[in-house]
């Protein structure tokens, strides 16, 4: 393989799986073999070739979602020996290699587990619960006009750092499932910082604080305890700070909008 | 439902209400613990048993006492129904393995069972205690004398004397403060979280500050027992089964 460390030796693997036909079908563990995984495979990549290998033998090959394959997505959602993303920090399940793990590995992949994020099959869960709350309020609706030029908005250096970090969320919902309670808030945080922190999001910064916060709510998603899994497992490193922001921001909607409800 | 209830009903409503009651039963920690330190005074307990009566008696302290049971109550009753929602948030079907201690602290994750264990030891702490002290009908106090009132108080020095020589109610109080300990250790920094407080420049010290007085509290209350335990200077007086006035002052012999 050009470009392939030479010196890496290929590795066999068990796979425990978690198969489900559907939604509402009983799911379990299921034992697999890969063989021959280089090293410089990405974690997507192994499952290609278990795939390759389900289908020769005529079985159903595993359902996972992946997408653009480069960590940009968000799509790919794999719990990985009990982590999101798998043990690596920094890092969504496309970008881990298999370099970080051993030949003769036990390796335990399972989906998303959150009732709000409802199982599709076997390692895909559906999670148009983030579509939703983001269509609840996750958007600038006012006219700002065409690309601004450099510098025609003063923005400081530092407010113009926390929006684009909080920005940078790509929605893959890993602080869902690391989170012991399922909670949203991590992504929700991520969302309201971002457009609060931009002079084209104040016009609707309390409306916006308020539907999606709601919103959030009626997925049935968990309630913040601050415990930190979230930001821990973050493929993209977004902060506590930003749920700091959100309940200032959730309070101070709460306590002087002309919302009566 | 007005605007309010959907505030406080909404989950970061409900953790608003969790953080400004955990901080503020943190600030009656604080008094408790003062004043729990007077029993270690070789006094014989006058003054523990003046500032039991003080407490028993300023209207203020009397006012702030059913803030303080509203506290409880909200606190326990939200942290519960808000670890009954977080489970079912879920889902059913749990992880297999799940390796949550790569990612989190044991204490911030198990807040409803350190928090369960400290309502169990409440309910023994305040039969034991409050209960008897203020109501005579569960027990009651023998009254005694104490220097700078011209009345006579209550005795709780002696109750708490007798039951800090009782072994399974010192391993007990110690243990749960073990737990309380482990609960202030997530509890005090996420009450700031919570509120909105976080800040580069304040927030480590927020931290500090409340690993700090998770340990010297927890340790401060557990010693106190332990000390009463094994300090044979540290007695209750005589039960005589009937209200006498005993003044310490006069009578220091009455404590060997």
């Amino acid at each position: 393989m050009a470009g392939s460390n030479p010196n890496a030796k290929p590795m066999n693997l068990t796979l425990k799986v978690w198969r489900q036909k559907n939604r509402i079908s009983e799911g379990g563990i299921v034992d697999y073999k890969v063989k021959d995984i280089s090293p410089d495979m990405s974690f997507l990549e192994m499952l290609d070739v278990l795939n390759e290998d389900l289908l020769r033998q005529g079985q159903e090959p595993v359902a996972f979602d992946h997408d653009c394959r480069e960590g940009i997505c968000g799509s790919c959602n794999l719990f990985i020996n009990g982590r999101a993303h798998g043990p690596e920090q920094g890092t969504t399940t496309c970008q881990l290699h298999m370099r970080k793990f051993s030949d003769g590995d036990t390796i335990t992949i399972e989906p998303w587990r959150a009732s709000a994020f409802p199982l599709n099959k076997d390692l895909s869960v559906d999670r148009s619960a983030f579509d939703r709350i983001i269509q609840a309020g996750g958007y600038v609706s006012i006219n700002t006009g065409g690309t601004p030029d450099a510098n025609e908005i003063p923005i400081p250096k530092n407010i113009a750092d926390r929006a684009f970090e909080a920005a940078t969320c790509i929605g893959c919902g890993a602080c869902v499932a690391a989170c012991k309670n399922a909670s949203a808030m991590l992504f929700v945080s991520a969302k309201v910082s971002q457009l609060a922190l931009l002079p084209q999001g104040h016009v609707e910064r309390k409306t916006r604080v308020e539907n999606m916060v709601a919103q959030m709510d009626k997925e049935g998603f968990g309630a913040c305890t601050n415990i930190g899994s979230c930001a821990a497992e973050c493929p993209v490193g977004i902060s506590l700070e930003n749920i700091a922001t959100l309940n200032q921001e959730f309070l101070s909607a709460k306590a002087t909008s002309n919302n009566l409800a | 439902m007005s605007w309010i209830t959907n505030t406080l009903t909404s989950s970061i409503g409900r953790k608003i209400v969790m953080a400004t009651t955990g901080l503020f039963l943190c600030s009656f920690l604080l008094v408790h613990l003062l004043i729990n330190l007077q029993l270690l005074r070789y006094d014989g307990g006058a003054s523990f048993n003046f500032w039991a009566e003080f407490m028993g008696t300023n209207p203020i302290i009397r006012f702030m006492e059913i803030v303080l049971m509203l506290g409880f109550a909200v606190h326990i009753y939200q942290g519960l129904a808000l670890a009954v929602k977080n489970k079912n948030a879920r889902g059913a079907q749990g992880y297999v393995v799940n390796h949550s201690e790569q990612n989190s602290q044991w204490s911030s994750r198990n807040m409803a069972l350190l928090g369960t264990l400290l309502l169990v030891f409440l309910i023994v702490h305040l039969m034991n205690f409050w209960i008897r002290s203020r109501f005579d009908a569960f027990g009651g106090l023998a009254m005694v004398k104490v220097p700078n009132l011209d009345h006579p108080v209550g005795d709780l020095y002696s109750v708490a004397a007798a039951s800090f020589k009782i072994p399974w109610y010192v391993i007990l109080y110690a243990l749960a403060q073990i737990a309380l300990g482990y609960h202030l250790w997530h509890g005090f920094r996420s009450g700031f979280q919570t509120l909105g407080l976080k800040h580069p420049k304040y927030t480590p010290a927020v931290y500090y500050t409340g690993y700090a007085f998770s340990v010297v509290v927890s340790v401060l209350f557990a010693i106190i027992p332990i000390i009463m335990f094994f300090d044979d200077q540290h007695q209750p007086r005589p039960a005589t089964n009937q209200k006498v006035e005993q003044s310490l002052t006069e009578e220091p012999d009455i404590l060997r």
